[in-house]
């Protein structure tokens, strides 16, 4: 894939990073025509909309949980009254709420853990073949990564469904009901959100390992360096700005699973036994119309979110990224 | 670049095949469940192949559900947000990129929180936006969300795209008396545009895969209901029209693989120029 990162020139400076070159110096340009506030002109699409669907939203989102706010004030019945921090003070003693959040939080680390693991094996992997069934293999993750997250769930509780499935015929495991069990249901969504979240793993840590220069490992092996050592010393080094781009991304992507719980354990599982933080949010919201009660629950995960952001940045500055 | 033995490399390539044939087969399942005549989905000793491929299922998708309808809404939505996304972005990239200005730094660090911002969380205030400004049950209230949520990932991607194109070429096209504006469309934008593409996956992915906006906004006007809606409209607890989910499945997800596939070459490198800097 190398000539092909060539040949597309661009290298793209995403989240997704390695540590940039030195900084250039800044340039000055307001003399130029157009004057100081062209950038802000061409930035104003972006921030109106922004400034309309995500930070009006973020801000009603905080005022709604400091609200009474149920289905007699949407509907103009009663008036909206202020409650302060009521509907936290609820939601903290709810003993649902921390069992729900310990869930969330465990069943995310499984996810980010099975994912990392699968994603760097298969990336190492795809170093040491040939073209043949590295095609073979990149074609098939592709496939899985394109997979839309409603037909993979779809598709995944059709496979182990208890009567038509082929997995429990394979297994000999007869009519055995996957969603039934709380521990065997969160399993079944981890397989299906590994397998669609895994790709993008193996192809980032893949094209980072194919981009550390030849040179440099075959000076290592002529000097005589083990493999050991030269995974230790050069490659390892060189993969941790993507090892924590991906580990971050796959936090949060998996912290915020909402498609496969909903779909699979049909709504949070029996009795609720399946509910991560972002489908008990909206079922407390558009299920039993406690709007104020959900949107404290998005407010807690917008901090939980907003840390590991921090994190990030951190990270980030300390690998010396110019922004 | 590794010297690998050879017995490990026919092993490290056999377990490759197996791995791949393990990916694929879920999309394989699903592709010939949505085939099979209903008699051998509803077997209980279901074969991985059939041997009378029938179109019953999709018959049963697009008569039934007006599955077509719902495959052209989608479409609309998905359409609509890249296209709006990738101008957008494309200009607030240039801005980030190409001039230096008083709070640069904070903007970017702005975006990259953004990225962060759980969207799922914010469908309850947005339904009552779209309530308020009439829009629940149109599908502005699927395409307006949706320009802003891919619109930070989109600025961060397209940064890179719009660094790699060397000043020296700005600076000649000022001299030889271009305008702004036209150094932007002409020049600017052709030469980002494999950028913009790879960027514009992750919009129409985000877009078309979306079941919780499309589940909360639309609500009461069903013509105006995306895929994901429709499909979940067969599947009920305990008795499952498998073959109709399969099919809708198979519908859904075609048009992503066939995308994907269009702009694979291009997405790996862009994932792979982000690593590469």
């Amino acid at each position: 894939m190398t000539h092909q990162a060539t040949a597309a020139g661009p290298a793209a400076v995403s989240p997704k990073t390695a540590p940039a070159p030195a900084a250039k110096p800044p340039r000055k340009r307001s003399g130029r025509k157009g004057g100081r506030w062209t950038p802000w002109l061409y930035l104003l699409p972006a921030l109106v909309v922004l400034a309309a669907l995500l930070v009006y939203p973020i801000y009603q989102l905080g005022l709604i949980s400091f609200l009474e706010y149920t289905q007699a004030q949407v509907s103009g019945g009663e008036p909206t009254t202020f409650k302060g921090l009521g509907n936290y003070r609820e939601l903290f003693a709810d003993s649902q709420f921390w069992q729900v959040l310990l869930a969330t939080v465990l069943f995310a680390a499984a996810c980010v853990i099975a994912t990392l693991i699968v994603g760097c094996v298969l990336a190492v992997l795809l170093t040491r073949i040939r073209a043949v069934p590295r095609l073979a293999l990149m074609m098939a993750a592709l496939g899985a990564w394109a997979t839309p997250a409603i037909t993979s769930s779809t598709v995944w509780v059709f496979l182990f469904d208890p009567d038509y499935g082929p997995v429990n015929r394979l297994l000999g495991l007869g009519d055995f009901s996957w969603t039934y069990e709380r521990y065997s249901a969160f399993a079944l969504v981890l397989f299906a959100v590994v397998w669609c979240s895994f790709p993008f793993v193996m192809v980032t840590v893949y094209a980072g390992i194919k981009a550390i220069p030849t040179e440099v490992l075959e000076a290592a092996s002529l000097d005589g360096a083990s493999q050991w050592k030269i995974w230790r010393s050069i490659t390892a080094p060189m993969l941790r700005p993507i090892l924590v781009v991906v580990t971050i991304q796959s936090i949060i992507w998996d912290f915020k699973i909402f498609t496969q719980i909903y779909v699979m354990t049909n709504g949070g599982g029996i009795a609720g036994q399946n509910l991560v933080l972002n489908v008990y949010a909206y079922q407390k919201a558009f299920a039993s119309s406690q709007y104020s009660l959900g949107s404290a629950i998005g407010i807690v995960m917008l901090l939980i979110l907003l840390t590991v952001t921090l994190v990030y940045l951190r990270l980030l500055r300390r690998q010396g990224e110019e922004l | 670049m590794f010297r690998v033995r050879r017995p490990w490399r026919l092993f490290a390539e056999a377990s490759a095949l197996v791995i791949a044939v393990i990916t694929a087969f879920p999309l394989y399942w699903m592709v010939l469940s949505a085939f099979k005549p209903a008699g051998e989905i509803q077997s209980t000793d279901a074969l991985p192949w059939t041997l009378n491929p029938s179109l019953d299922s999709f018959r049963r998708v697009f008569e039934q559900q007006d599955f077509g309808r719902y495959f052209l809404n989608s479409l609309l939505v998905a359409c609509a947000v890249v296209v709006a996304s990738a101008l957008i972005a494309f200009l607030a990239a240039t801005a980030v990129t190409r001039f230096r200005f008083k709070f640069r730094t904070t903007l970017l660090i702005m975006f990259l929180v953004a990225q962060m911002v759980p969207i799922e969380a914010l469908a309850i205030p947005l339904f009552f936006l779209m309530r308020d400004a009439g829009q629940l049950n149109t599908l502005w209230s699927l395409i307006l969300p949706h320009i802003a949520f891919s619109l930070p990932f989109a600025i961060w991607m397209l940064r890179g795209f719009v660094k790699a194109v060397p000043e020296a070429l700005e600076e000649a096209a000022y001299i030889d008396g271009a305008s702004r504006t036209r150094f932007l469309w002409q020049i600017l934008f052709p030469l980002v545009f494999p950028g913009l593409v790879a960027t514009s996956v992750f919009s129409f992915i985000s877009t078309w895969n979306d079941f919780l906006f499309a589940k909360s906004f639309i609500i009461s006007d069903t013509s105006q209901s995306t895929l994901p809606m429709a499909l979940l409209v067969f599947f009920k607890p305990d008795e499952n029209d498998w073959g109709g989910i399969m099919a809708g499945s198979t519908v859904m997800t075609v048009p992503v693989l066939i995308f994907f596939v269009f702009v694979q070459r291009r997405l790996v490198s862009g994932l792979g120029g982000a690593v590469k800097d």
